[in-house]
């Protein structure tokens, strides 16, 4: 019986864990109840992802309404992948925070670290979810306005500048999103994404649908950093507290790619797609643009989160590159992506944040000598970036992969040739690691030996081995791309 | 007549883009939050006005009745006023903490402290 409600639960438990951990106030409770809401959507998104593989999509009706009239939330293929990776991050960065958040904010106010986590989480699960448009709406500016709090609360006075221009930049691009929703809804008379698909080619006014398709293209582009409207990605990683930067870094843009593919292969249609705007043009030149500008810019950065911050936009831009092939290969590299960097960056991340707890910095200086002293976390870092690379062996290698198979299906050997070439860009930013933690010699700034507390450390080696797990091991992630991507091909979900 | 017959359309556009360009010309932090509320604002209307149909009543089924206005943009946008109302003070409770921790709320000033600061460190 209370199977059946999954779907819901999967996202109610973690909105609700939200005011509970407010009202407990005290941060070791609070820290419980937060971990234990995330484990459990965790529990239940695994579950639902079985369900799904084995039986098809599931439909569940809010409050027992039937759509169109009452929100549906829909499972198929992609949103349980997308809801296995959200929840995933959100209880390992949970666990996580015990130790990194407790050193970064004052501790009367940890409690409201763990509530904002998990209304991000909440949020950003129901986004995945929902299969009503306006319903995703609401879902996505409790998930942005949560990380704005969640940015601001780093230790950096930059951090609150960092969030306010997140704050102005998330909100035109989510009142971008709802003012295309709102066209659709004036074409079609309806909000349900799968009823939207049906009732679109017969919408009175196609340049209503125009105008919704550029709107919702520029708004969720502001929300997942697609070059050039990235500018507020690299200070808010970079001055946020180090939990809500690993965080964020794996979760929030992915989120927002998904909501990119199901408006444009689950709503619009590909053939809608590319005969309104000449969409799979503009996306191809923005990620090839995107890719060797942030990667190039990385290379220069001195801060190691700012330096994986336009790693970031760089790794986006392959993922947009995925969809702008429209091909079945081209899907497929894009959803995996999504996933394999979503757990590279998080691996990343939690590993710097003990680098920066040990050193009161993440600065390249900080990582001098890094090899002795701190042997786990930067072997950690050295893997988690052969991921980023794409080296065989590692996640990002099978995603890089299918980018490849999808351009040389399409023909462009060019655009092989491009893949490689920047990867070998990603080679020579996480080189710059190297180079200081393992060939210089321990610098003023260096922390004593002594490794990353325990509780930090772990979480973040259960991701670096999922880096190496899925690079071996890729029947469970390529196959579930692999049918999403058929699933988006094959029309409406 | 078909200019002045869409008057609410007109009315949501201008709104619009006079909030865009609030938000982009303004260097004061406070300003900019204004701009974004207008801009916010002429979603509302974007919404809601369609929703009006000439001759229709409330939608209860009635006796007489046969043209009903439709009351699910009114629903819609009191949840889209809600988020607007959420967005607009968190904003401006980070402005506050801006300028406890700048002493400024203009934006220039604060990028050149960041930038001196910078350069000192």
């Amino acid at each position: 019986m209370t199977l059946a409600h999954l779907p819901a639960l999967v996202v109610v438990v973690p909105l609700l864990a939200a005011p509970l951990a407010v009202l407990l106030r005290r941060s070791s409770a609070a820290w419980a109840i937060a971990s234990a809401a995330c484990a459990f959507s965790f529990a239940a998104a695994l579950l639902l992802a079985a369900e799904v593989a084995a039986q098809g999509p599931i439909s569940y009706h809010l409050g027992s309404w039937p759509p169109p009239w009452g929100i549906e939330y829909r499972v198929d293929a992609l949103s349980a992948f997308v809801l296995v990776l959200v929840s995933g991050i959100g209880t390992l960065t949970a666990l996580y925070a015990w130790r990194s958040i407790a050193a970064e904010l004052p501790r009367d106010q940890l409690y409201l670290y763990y509530a904002m986590h998990c209304l991000c989480v909440a949020g950003l699960l129901g986004m995945t979810i929902t299969g009503d448009a306006f319903n995703l709406f609401v879902f996505m500016e409790i998930a942005s306005l949560s990380s704005y709090v969640l940015i601001a609360l780093g230790r950096d006075r930059r951090a609150l500048l960092a969030a306010y221009q997140y704050l102005i930049l998330g909100t035109i691009g989510a009142t971008f999103y709802v003012i295309g929703v709102g066209l659709l809804y004036l074409a079609t008379g309806t909000l349900n994404i799968a009823d939207l698909a049906e009732r679109l080619p017969q919408a009175a006014s196609p340049r209503a649908v125009l105008a919704a398709l550029a709107f919702i293209t520029v708004g969720v582009s502001l929300k997942l950093a697609l070059f050039p409207l990235h500018f507020w990605l690299p200070n808010a990683y970079a001055y946020a507290p180090s939990a809500v930067t690993a965080f964020l870094a794996a979760t929030a843009t992915k989120v927002s790619v998904y909501v990119l593919l199901r408006f444009y292969f689950g709503i619009f249609g590909l053939q809608l797609v590319t005969e309104l705007l000449p969409m799979r043009e503009i996306l191809l030149a923005l990620s090839l643009v995107a890719i060797l500008t942030a990667s190039l810019v990385a290379l220069w950065q001195a801060d190691l989160k700012r330096l994986f911050a336009y790693s970031s936009v760089a790794q986006i831009g392959y993922i947009t590159l995925g969809i702008s092939m429209a091909s079945h290969d081209g899907l497929t590299a894009a959803v995996v992506h999504l996933f394999n960097h979503g757990i590279t960056k998080g691996a990343l991340f939690l590993l710097i944040g003990g680098i920066a707890l040990r050193a009161r910095g993440a600065s390249l200086e900080c990582a001098r000598g890094l090899g002795r002293s701190m042997p786990l976390t930067s072997l950690g870092v050295v893997i988690a970036g052969l991921s980023l690379i794409g080296v065989p062996g590692t996640a990002g290698f099978v995603s890089k992969w299918y980018l490849v198979l999808g351009a040389i299906e399409a023909g462009s050997w060019w655009l092989v040739a491009f893949v490689v070439a920047t990867s070998l860009i990603a080679a020579a930013y996480v080189w710059r690691f190297v180079e200081a933690a393992y060939l210089s010699a321990p610098g003023a700034r260096t922390p004593e030996p002594g490794e990353t507390p325990a509780t930090m450390l772990v979480p973040a080696w259960i991701l670096v081995a999922a880096c190496v797990g899925f690079g071996l091991q890729t029947s469970w992630s390529v196959g579930t791309a692999q049918r999403a991507a058929a699933l988006l091909l094959g029309g409406a979900p | 007549m078909s200019v002045l017959g869409h008057y609410s359309y007109w009315i949501t556009v201008i709104l619009m883009v006079a909030g865009l360009y609030i938000v982009i010309a303004r260097g004061n932090l406070i300003k900019k939050l204004i701009g974004l509320s207008i801009f916010q604002t002429s979603v509302y209307l974007l919404y809601i006005a369609p929703g009006k149909l000439i001759g229709g009543t409330a939608p209860i089924v009635a006796d007489g009745f046969k043209v009903y206005s439709n009351p699910l943009p009114h629903v819609l946008i009191l949840t889209a006023i809600v988020v607007g109302v959420a967005t607009l003070a968190l904003g401006l409770a980070i402005v506050v903490r801006i300028r406890e921790a700048y002493g400024s709320i203009e934006e220039d000033e604060i990028l050149a402290a960041d930038r001196d600061s910078g350069a000192g460190a």
